[in-house]
């Protein structure tokens, strides 16, 4: 596994940025490829989103619950492809730093260094792989690393405290604390795994920690964000998109999360 | 024999320590289950190592599961192909098939970890079966996963399980076969895993279920290889075959047979091709052979055999294939279907419809490829009742 660069790259020097500006950081996730996706991107700056989680659809996305799975197949039944997208990507520019997020195999067959170029060639500045974990992102992270796209690794509620130091190490952009064991999707309430989360990453890093998954209302961003630096949001704005809500219901649903983020 | 003198050598050693055979296995899980599978393979290492737990597997397998299976001289089928076919078999295990072997061992393991609960995926039924059998042995929770398409097909086996206890979930996302039962189990397993063992039903995943499935399953080719040396005056079959989907039956056959000069033959459900038809991906937790597009988009697999129903391969077989040690032919479900009736009336034995696809490579290759007189040991990895309304269909 090769070391991360040492210097941060385009994604954290934004994050940190906002962080050390006193702001609470919002990242929401759309699923590219879905209804009119890029329009939503702008709306989602425009809302202030600090930067945009962009899903490239995969046919068995693991970790996603149903509100994602449905979006991955809506888009890929559209005709939806990684190149397709990174293509439609270079041609929009939202203003706000993007993070691919998808599935290793989706990177494995493109080819790691096509995949990593064609990311910066769309104007990506991070990518969220989840099934590729610490001990194995090497290969990927060399290619990322060497292109400059910043490989955001991913802690759980289950990841030994010894091993919490080498993920932060070697995440870039932000490490992404994920809020509680399962899957993506709408929570009632936040689990208390999430807060712990941030604090235990909090305590080993300084680069920004956000949390994820089974964040889904404002009042539970303002929560986890106690301890965290920032939140991503992903199943509630996706389902926003999914019923019909386009990019004015995700941009207003972001704008509320902005909103309490900011009152704190 | 002490557990370490059973290791297979040659190409079927332990993986790395990685997880990898060659290049094909690894562990790509989410960060959430990387935990679960470290604590496994150490669980795992550490009872492989102890006579205690071999003792207690063994004990259950012969006491319970109806181990040794026997070895079966086919003379009237042998007659018609023209070659020598020995039949290892499985189907006579308790459930009817291979299955049981690596159930026990896995349940055993969850006992150890303290784990009262059990989740499984299940193709044809078969595991799903096994897995609701030794929930039931050891007093634990069991949910089984089965896409809507193979509990359609294979009513009985769902029955079965819900008789055993265990609750099956239907699942209607993507394929709704196997594929999406194993992403289903994933999923489950991600909410679950501090007090659910998931018990992976094949050679397949992230590590170190290839590894410990296969050496779970060896018990096939150890007691194959050892009976078919008392029948062969200690020759051994110059063929062994064996159906591949993910690969459990034979992989755990081939171990058996691997330092010897047999020709190990896997063969693939033509629809399900994944070595025939796949190329290299990362898909459920290991780096192997998958159908897929261009653009890494997993396909849909068909078979006739809800069991063979899986675009991918376990790793270890696609290193086989790849160091050329063994060959993973494929047959079309017209073939099998013939090689089904074949068997059950020269013989008396209807099999499953994964077994009959190697079979059914037999039949074709007796034609044309294999030397009269050769002697081909096949797994006979399950018994056929399962698959009889579906036969039924076709045969009418």
């Amino acid at each position: 596994m090769s070391a991360a660069p040492a210097g941060p790259g385009l994604l954290e020097t934004a994050l940190r940025a906002g962080r050390d500006a006193g702001r609470k950081l919002l990242v929401p996730y759309f699923t590219a490829g879905l209804g009119d996706w890029t329009e939503a991107l702008h709306a989602a700056a425009g809302a202030g989103a600090d930067a945009i989680e962009v899903g490239i659809p995969f046919s068995d996305p693991v970790i996603d619950g149903p509100t994602i799975q449905e979006a991955s197949t809506r888009a890929l039944q559209a005709g939806a492809t990684p190149d397709g997208i990174l293509d439609t990507l270079a041609r929009t520019e939202p203003g706000v730093p993007l993070v691919a997020m998808t599935y290793y195999n989706v990177i494995f067959r493109g080819g790691h260094r096509r995949i990593a170029a064609s990311l910066v060639r769309a104007g990506v500045s991070g990518a969220i792989i989840p099934d590729l974990p610490l001990d194995e992102v090497g290969d990927w992270a060399a290619a990322a690393d060497l292109a400059g796209v910043e490989t955001v690794l991913l802690a759980a509620p289950t990841t030994p405290d010894e091993r919490l130091p080498a993920i932060c190490a070697r995440s870039r952009g932000f490490v992404y604390g994920v809020g509680l064991m399962g899957v993506t999707g709408e929570r009632a309430t936040l689990a208390a795994s999430a807060t712990v989360m941030a604090k235990r990453l909090r305590a080993v890093t300084d680069k920004p920690v956000l949390v994820g998954v089974g964040v889904s209302t404002p009042e539970q961003a303002v929560e986890v964000c106690a301890e965290a630096d920032g939140v991503a949001v992903g199943s509630a704005v996706v389902r926003r998109m999914l019923d019909g809500g386009g990019p004015e219901g995700a941009a207003e649903l972001i704008g509320s999360f902005r909103a309490a983020l900011d009152r704190g | 024999m002490s557990p370490t003198d059973r290791a297979p050598g040659g190409l079927m050693r332990e993986p790395d320590p990685t997880g990898r055979f060659g290049d094909f296995g690894g562990r790509y899980v989410p960060e959430s289950l990387v935990a679960a599978c470290m604590e496994l393979e150490q669980e795992f290492r550490v009872a492989w190592a102890d006579p205690a737990f071999h003792a207690e597997f063994e004990h259950i397998l012969s006491s319970y599961g109806g181990r040794p299976t026997p070895v079966t001289e086919c003379a009237r089928l042998s007659e018609q192909l023209g070659v020598r076919v020995l039949l290892k078999r499985e189907d006579l295990a308790h459930t009817g098939s291979h299955k049981l072997n690596n159930v026990i061992g896995q349940t055993l393991l969850t006992r150890r970890m303290g784990k009262g609960r059990v989740l499984a995926e299940t193709g044809a039924g078969q595991h799903g079966v096994a897995t609701a059998t030794a929930a039931a042995l050891f007093g634990l929770e069991c949910l089984v996963f089965m896409g809507e398409v193979d509990v359609e097909r294979q009513a009985l086996n769902v029955f079965r399980m819900r008789l055993l206890g265990a609750e099956v979930r239907t699942v209607t996302s993507g394929s709704r076969t196997l594929k999406d039962a194993v992403n289903e189990a994933l999923r489950e397993w991600v909410a679950c895993v501090e007090t659910t063992h998931y018990c992976l039903g094949s050679v397949m995943g992230p590590h170190p279920y290839p590894w410990m499935v296969r050496e779970l399953q060896r018990i096939v080719g150890d007691e194959a290889r050892d009976q078919c040396r008392q029948i062969l005056g200690g020759a051994d079959p110059d063929y062994v075959v064996a159906c591949v989907g993910g690969g459990s039956n034979a992989a755990g056959t081939f171990a058996g047979f691997v330092d010897t000069p047999a020709r190990l033959v896997g063969v693939e459900a033509a629809g399900g091709a994944a070595i025939g038809h796949g190329v290299p991906g990362v898909v459920h937790g290991m780096k192997s052979f998958f159908l897929q597009d261009e653009a890494g988009q997993i396909l849909e697999a068909h078979s006739i055999s809800a069991g063979l129903d899986y675009p991918g391969i376990g790793p270890e077989h696609a290193q086989l294939a790849a160091a050329g040690r063994a060959e993973y032919p494929q047959v079309g479900d017209a073939e099998v279907l013939e090689a089904f009736q074949l068997l059950s009336r020269t013989e008396g034995i209807i099999p499953a419809f994964e077994s009959a696809h190697a079979l059914a490579w037999v039949v074709r290759e007796a034609r044309w490829a294999i030397p009269a007189g050769a002697t081909v040991m096949i797994t006979l990895s399950g018994r056929g009742d399962k698959d009889a309304a579906q036969a039924m269909e076709h045969l009418g």
